[in-house]
């Protein structure tokens, strides 16, 4: 199957990106290119349209105008079944752990027992391994959304989005999704990461976007941008100033 | 007021007994709402999601369509299905008027919309949590659809359970179409109104009695399912 691949689905490029809802423009004219390798952080105050940009680059809601093209093609199956999201809010299924993998795994077209071994595996790295036959919803909040980053995971996705992955949790779940996002990267994963807490941006990001009204105000590297900012918003932003 | 404590009486020891010719009419009323409700799950929970889940013209309708079925009048159902399976009817071939055949097809019709309207409810729900996260997937439509019936598992097993206490207690449809032929039609709604209206209040009270006895078995079980989806967050 891997012989079948073609070498990679990125860079992904977004040309004059625009969406509209209700008469009110929220992502305005975004023009990135995200390439294979440093985890990027698209960081920004609430309301920039960070959720809003991730959700049109994975494709989830059509553009209103521009495009978003995958080693220079447009989104297709192929392109989809390489790419995870994982949500602020995880979604699990009404299953146990270990079932919400294998239901992944088997939608890929795994069969049943490398895909209980492979979700088993997954469970592990996420240090769930004991939770496996424990339903998934009743998991702790950290518990569960370390189920959703395993379970984007266990599909080995060239590109792993995460909105928000740690927005509602307590500083140990915090790491403990902080450690399975770096664990990802070190597999060759290109993460693109949301969020609007500096400090994970600085932990985390090689790359910053900081987007702001639905712009990019200023794109570079981390160390660069968190050392000299060179937009106002972004000064502030460095400087843990309110953003408005 | 003799007479009513005699009738009591008379179905306590009725049901004591296990009386062949109560044993039967019990029977045949399980088969027949039992087979009914299983096809009518076999339609409507794949209909009543579907529904949920696709975007197609005419969806609107649909859905008023199956929530105005719910109310159908059982009578109504029966003198279709009387005039489809009757000698001059289109299905008259088949020659199954007054059998439990007909009386399966009739609790069908009423059923099945009942079970497709509160799946519609129920996997739509659930559908507006799971679908950015399936669609991020590329989970198709149909394997959506899958994926959404085994995981409302729980509240679509009340839905079924709802479909057949309509089944069982319901007399219009099944009194037209299977006719209350002794030992071959008669079910419980048929035999009690039968009886009642002989004035054998015995037989009649005795069936009510196990009637409200499966009643509320169905609804013990709704309670306990529920209890379980909550207590592992499935409900």
């Amino acid at each position: 199957m891997d012989a079948m691949r073609p070498a990679s689905i990125l860079p992904v490029e977004t040309r004059g990106l625009v969406f509209e809802t209700d008469g009110r423009r929220l992502i305005d004219g975004v023009d990135l290119v995200l390439a294979h390798g440093p985890v990027t952080a698209i960081a920004g105050p609430n309301g920039a349209g960070k959720s809003l940009l991730l959700r049109l680059i994975h494709g989830l809601i059509p553009p209103t105008a521009g495009r978003v093209l995958w080693a220079g093609h447009p989104l297709d199956d192929a392109v989809r079944r390489r790419q995870a999201m994982v949500f602020q809010r995880p979604v699990l299924l009404r299953r146990s752990a270990l079932a919400n993998i294998t239901y992944v795994l088997k939608q890929r077209g795994v069969r049943r027992t490398p895909a209980r071994h492979q979700a088993q595996q997954a469970l592990s790295l996420a240090g769930l391994g004991h939770l496996a036959g424990a339903p998934a919803r009743v998991l702790s909040g950290g518990e569960q959304q370390r189920l959703a980053v395993a379970r984007a995971m266990a599909l080995t996705p060239d590109v792993l989005f995460l909105d928000e992955p740690t927005a509602s949790l307590d500083p140990a779940s915090t790491l403990a999704v902080e450690q399975l996002v770096r664990k990802a990267r070190a597999t060759g994963t290109k993460v693109v990461l949301v969020t609007h807490d500096l400090g994970q941006a600085q932990r985390l990001a090689d790359e910053v976007i900081l987007l702001h009204r639905g712009r990019i105000v200023e794109q570079g590297s981390a160390d660069s941008f968190f050392a000299r900012p060179q937009s106002p918003q972004g000064r502030a932003y460095v400087e843990g100033r309110i953003v408005l | 007021m003799q007479d009513f404590a005699a009738a009591f009486g008379l179905a306590f020891r009725l049901i004591a007994s296990a009386e062949a010719a109560l044993a039967e009419i019990v029977l045949l009323s399980l088969q027949v709402s039992l087979a009914a409700v299983v096809v009518a799950c076999a339609v409507g929970l794949p209909g009543g999601a579907a529904l949920a889940v696709l975007r197609f013209r005419g969806r609107a309708a649909a859905a008023v369509t199956v929530n105005t079925l719910m109310g159908l009048p059982p009578v109504v159902v029966g003198l279709m299905v009387y005039l489809a399976l009757s000698n001059a009817g289109p299905l008259g071939v088949l020659q199954l008027l007054y059998t439990p055949t007909a009386m399966i097809v009739a609790q069908t019709i009423l059923v099945a919309p009942i079970v497709a309207a509160l799946t519609r409810q129920v996997v739509e729900e659930m559908h507006r949590e799971y679908d950015e996260q399936l669609r991020s997937l590329g989970v198709g439509r149909f394997a959506t659809i899958a994926t959404l019936l085994w995981d409302g598992r729980y509240a679509l097993l009340t839905v079924a359970l709802a479909g057949f206490g309509r089944a069982i207690a319901e007399v219009g449809a099944v009194i037209i179409v299977g006719g209350n032929i002794d030992h071959v039609t008669r079910v419980m709604t048929t035999a009690i109104a039968l009886e009642t209206s002989k004035g054998d209040l015995g037989l009649a009270l005795a069936l009510g009695l196990i009637l409200l006895a499966i009643a509320l078995t169905v609804n013990g079980l709704v309670m306990a399912l529920r209890t379980t989806a909550r207590a592992s967050a499935y409900g």
